[in-house]
C-alpha cells in the first residue's frame, strides 16, 4: 500500500488524549522510550531532549483540561498526538509554546526551563488561525516572519513559497488565497523560521492529498535534520493513516 | 541559521503596520473624516457666532480628536487577534513590551498623526484665534500619543471579546479625563492670557511614564486577555 | 510572600471560606443593622441641630459614610486585585469582584445624597468641584470594572483582568482629582467651598463615627454574601459543594 511517508521516515507515536488524562506517567514515558531507542539511536545518544514536560497540567475554571502528563521529544522525532474535539490538543501546544501558563508542572527546552518573560527561538507553533495578515501578500508575511523570529541557514521565502507549490502567488494578497494556499504558506512560514520545534495544529486540515503528503514530507525532512515535530490531528487520517509505523499507545487499566 | 534580532522584530512590526495602512489608505483617513464632521455639528447646534465658537473651540477640538481616537483604538489588536498574528508577536522570542510599544507607536503614526494634521482646520472652522493655535499642536503631540497609550491598555484587557465598542469607551473615558482637562486646559489657559506652560509640562510627564509603564501593563493585560 | 501565601492558602481555601462566611455573615449583618440603627437615631433625632444649616446637615450621617465606604471599597477591591493579579489567588479574585457592586453602590449613594444636600445648601444639584468629579470617575471606574468582569466568560480570565482594570483605575483617581483641582483653579467662576475647615463638634461626631462603623461592617457583610455564592457557583463540581447541597436538601425533606 502507497504510505504516505515513504523513506526513513520518523517514528510516529500515537499518543492519544486519554493516555494524557490517565496518570501512570512513568508508563507513557518508558513506553515511548522503548519503542524508540532501537529506531533512533540518535535520540538516545542525545541525553538533553529537545523538549521534555514534567508533570504539565492545565486547568481552566479549576476544570482539568489535560494532565499531568510527562514526556519528551528528542531531535528527530515526530509524535502524534491524537483526541477528540476538545480534549485539549490544541491547549496542550499552547502550553508547550508559552502562550499558556501551565497549572502545575515544567517545560524545559533543551534542558532549560521555559518562562513566559523570555520564550525561545526553537519554538514555532502554527495554529488553528494561519496568522497571516488579509491584506500582505505572502511574500510579505513571511517576510515579518523572519524579522521577528530570524531566517534559516539556506533558505529565502521565495524557496520555501516555490517548495510549498506556491510559485506565482508570491505577490499575491493573501485574502485572495483559499483555506489551503493560506495554509501552505503558513507552512511555509515554518520552513524559514529557525526554529527546531514544531508545533503544529491540525496541520492536515483544509489540505488535499498532495498538500497532505507534502506536510508528510516537510515533517521528514525536518525530523532528518535534527527537529522534532507535535502535530495534533483528530481524524485517523493523514500522517499515520495506513502507516505501518502507526503506533497506538494505550495505557494499561 | 539568523535568529531574529529584537532591532529586527521591531523594524519588520513597524514596516508591517505602515505597509498595512498603505493597502488601506482610505480606511486610514477615517478618523480625521470623523473629527472633522463632530466639529461641524457644534456651529449648527449651537449658532454660528463666532464669539461664542471662539470661547469653546480649543475643548471641541479636543473633545472631537478624543472621540475620533477612541473610535480608531478597536483596530489596535483586534485585527491581529483575529487572524492569529498577535499570538505570533506574544510568541516571538523577543521581549513583549519592546514590540507592544513599536505597535503602539505605529497606531499612533497611523491613526494620530492625521488627526493632529487636520487640527489646524478643526480650529479654524471654530474660530480659535491663531495665537493659541501652536499651543494646541504642542498641546496635541504630547496628549494623543498618552491617549493612544492610555486606550492600549484598555484594548489589551478588551482584546478577547466579540464586542466591546460600549464597554471599551466605559473603560478609556475615565483615563482620558485627566489628559482632557490638561490639554484642553493649556489651550484655554493660553487664550486667557494666562501660562500654560504647567499644565504641558504636566502632560509630558505623564507621557515620559506612560511610555514606560504602559508597554508593560499592556503586556500583562494581554496575556490575561488570550489566556 | 511566604507567610501570605500560606495564610491565604489556609483561610483562603473555598471550603474554610464558606463555612466562615456563613457562619459570620448573619452576625455580621444584624451588627450592621443595630448599630446603624442607633447610629441614625443618634444622627437624626439625639444631635443637635446646626446653627448654620439646621436640620438638612443631617444628611451628611449617610452621605459621608458613604463617601468613605466608597473610597475604603475601591482601596480594598484593588488590594484583592494586587493580589489575585499577582499571586493568582482565587479567595482573592471573589472577594476583589464581590466588592466591586459594593462599592458602586456607595458611590451612587454618595453622588445622590450629595445632590440632595446640594440643592438646598449651594441652590444646585451638581457643581463641578473636584471631589464630585473624582467621585463621579470612581463610579464610573466601578462600572468598568463591573462591566468588564461579567462581558468575559471565563470567570477567573474576567477576575484577573478586571482586577487589572481595578489597579489602573486606583493611579487614576489621585490624578483625576488633581486634574479636576487645577482645573478649578483656571475657571475660578464657579468654585463652591464644599466642606469648609469646620470643625464638628462631639454630639456630631459620634452618631457619625458610629455609622462609619456600621457602613463598614454591613460592606464586609455583603461581600462576604456576596463571595460566598459565587465560592458555591465557581467550586459547583466540586465534593465539598455537592455535601453541603445534599446536607441541606436533607434538612428540608
Amino acid at each position: 500500500m502507497d504510505t504516505p511517508c515513504p523513506g526513513p521516515s520518523p517514528a510516529a507515536c500515537w499518543l492519544t488524549i486519554a493516555d494524557l488524562h490517565a496518570n501512570n506517567a512513568l508508563q507513557f514515558a518508558s513506553a515511548t522510550g522503548k519503542f524508540h531507542a532501537p529506531m533512533h539511536s540518535q535520540a538516545t545518544a542525545d541525553p538533553v531532549p529537545l523538549l521534555s514536560a514534567r508533570a504539565l497540567a492545565f486547568s481552566r475554571n479549576e476544570e482539568p483540561i489535560f494532565g499531568p502528563i510527562d514526556f519528551s521529544l528528542h531531535a528527530g522525532e515526530v509524535v502524534l498526538i491524537e483526541g477528540d474535539n476538545g480534549s485539549g490538543k490544541t491547549t496542550l501546544l499552547k502550553v508547550l509554546s508559552g502562550l499558556l501558563l501551565p497549572s502545575s508542572g515544567t517545560i524545559e527546552l533543551h534542558g532549560e526551563t521555559l518562562t513566559m518573560s523570555r520564550l525561545s527561538q526553537q519554538v514555532a507553533l502554527m495554529g488553528h488561525l494561519p496568522g497571516l495578515k488579509a491584506d500582505l501578500t505572502a511574500l510579505e508575511n513571511l517576510e515579518f516572519s523572519i524579522g521577528v523570529f530570524g531566517l534559516r541557514a539556506g533558505n529565502t521565502p521565495l524557496l520555501a513559497l516555490a517548495s510549498l507549490g506556491l510559485q506565482g502567488y508570491e505577490h499575491v494578497a493573501v485574502r485572495l488565497l483559499s483555506a489551503g494556499q493560506k495554509k501552505r504558506v503558513a507552512l511555509a512560514r515554518l520552513l524559514l523560521v529557525p526554529a527546531a520545534l514544531w508545533l503544529l495544529d491540525e496541520p492536515y486540515a483544509n489540505l488535499d492529498k498532495e498538500g497532505i503528503d507534502l506536510v508528510n514530507r516537510l515533517l521528514e525532512a525536518h525530523a532528518r535534520r535534527g527537529g522534532a515535530a507535535l502535530i495534533t490531528s483528530h481524524g485517523a487520517y493523514a500522517f499515520t493513516s495506513g502507516s505501518p509505523r502507526r503506533l497506538p499507545l494505550r495505557p494499561a487499566a | 541559521m539568523r535568529y531574529g534580532t529584537l532591532g529586527s522584530a521591531c523594524a519588520a512590526l513597524i514596516r508591517r503596520d505602515l505597509l498595512l495602512t498603505w493597502r488601506r489608505r482610505g480606511d486610514a483617513l477615517n478618523p480625521a473624516l470623523f473629527a472633522l464632521m463632530v466639529v461641524a455639528l457644534f456651529p449648527l447646534a449651537l449658532g454660528p457666532e463666532p464669539n461664542q465658537l471662539m470661547q469653546i473651540a480649543a475643548g471641541i477640538v479636543f473633545v472631537a480628536i478624543l472621540l475620533a481616537s477612541l473610535l480608531a483604538l478597536d483596530a489596535l489588536f483586534r485585527s491581529d487577534y483575529e487572524d492569529g498574528t498577535l499570538e505570533q508577536i506574544v510568541l516571538s522570542p523577543h521581549p513583549l513590551p519592546v514590540l507592544l510599544a513599536c505597535r503602539i507607536g505605529a497606531h499612533w503614526l497611523t491613526t494620530a498623526v492625521p488627526l493632529i494634521l487636520v487640527a489646524p482646520l478643526l480650529a479654524e472652522m471654530l474660530h480659535l484665534p491663531r495665537a493659541v493655535l501652536p499651543v494646541l499642536m504642542l498641546a496635541l503631540a504630547v496628549a494623543t500619543p498618552l491617549l493612544s497609550l492610555l486606550g492600549a491598555v484598555c484594548v489589551a484587557l478588551t482584546v478577547g471579546m466579540r464586542r466591546s465598542g460600549m464597554l471599551l469607551a466605559l473603560l478609556v473615558l475615565p483615563l482620558y479625563v485627566p489628559v482632557l482637562i490638561f490639554a484642553a486646559g493649556a489651550c484655554n489657559a493660553a487664550q486667557a492670557g494666562l501660562p500654560f506652560l504647567a499644565p504641558l509640562l504636566l502632560l509630558g510627564a505623564g507621557l515620559a511614564l506612560a511610555l514606560v509603564l504602559v508597554p508593560l501593563a499592556c503586556a500583562a493585560a494581554l496575556r490575561i486577555s488570550i489566556s | 510572600m511566604n507567610t501570605l501565601s500560606l495564610w491565604f492558602h489556609k483561610f483562603g481555601s473555598p471550603p474554610t471560606f464558606y463555612r466562615l462566611s456563613r457562619l459570620l455573615c448573619p452576625w455580621l449583618f444584624a451588627a450592621a443593622c443595630l448599630i446603624g440603627a442607633v447610629g441614625l437615631y443618634a444622627g437624626l433625632v439625639l444631635a443637635p441641630a446646626d446653627y448654620q444649616q439646621s436640620d438638612a446637615y443631617r444628611i451628611i450621617f449617610i452621605h459621608v459614610p458613604c463617601a468613605w465606604m466608597s473610597l475604603f471599597a475601591y482601596i480594598f477591591m484593588a488590594a484583592n486585585a494586587f493580589i489575585a493579579v499577582v499571586w493568582r489567588i482565587k479567595i482573592s479574585e471573589i472577594l476583589a469582584m464581590a466588592s466591586a457592586p459594593v462599592g458602586a453602590m456607595f458611590t451612587a449613594v454618595t453622588l445622590l445624597t450629595g445632590a440632595i444636600w446640594g440643592k438646598p445648601m449651594w441652590g444646585t444639584w451638581w457643581t463641578w468641584d473636584a471631589r464630585l468629579t473624582s467621585e463621579l470617575v470612581l463610579l464610573f471606574l466601578y462600572l468598568g470594572v463591573i462591566g468588564l468582569f461579567s462581558a468575559i466568560e471565563d470567570r477567573r480570565q474576567a477576575a484577573r483582568a478586571a482586577g487589572f482594570l481595578a489597579l489602573i483605575g486606583i493611579v487614576n483617581v489621585p490624578i483625576v482629582h488633581f486634574s479636576v483641582n487645577w482645573w478649578n483653579t483656571l475657571h475660578q467662576g464657579s468654585t463652591v467651598r464644599l466642606l469648609g475647615p469646620s470643625r464638628i463638634d462631639a454630639s456630631m461626631l459620634w452618631p457619625l463615627l458610629l455609622m462609619a462603623l456600621a457602613t463598614h461592617i454591613w460592606f464586609f457583610a455583603s461581600v462576604l454574601a456576596r463571595s460566598r455564592s459565587s465560592v458555591l457557583e465557581q467550586e459547583s463540581g466540586k465534593e465539598w459543594v455537592r455535601e453541603i447541597v445534599q446536607a441541606q436538601g436533607v434538612r428540608r425533606e
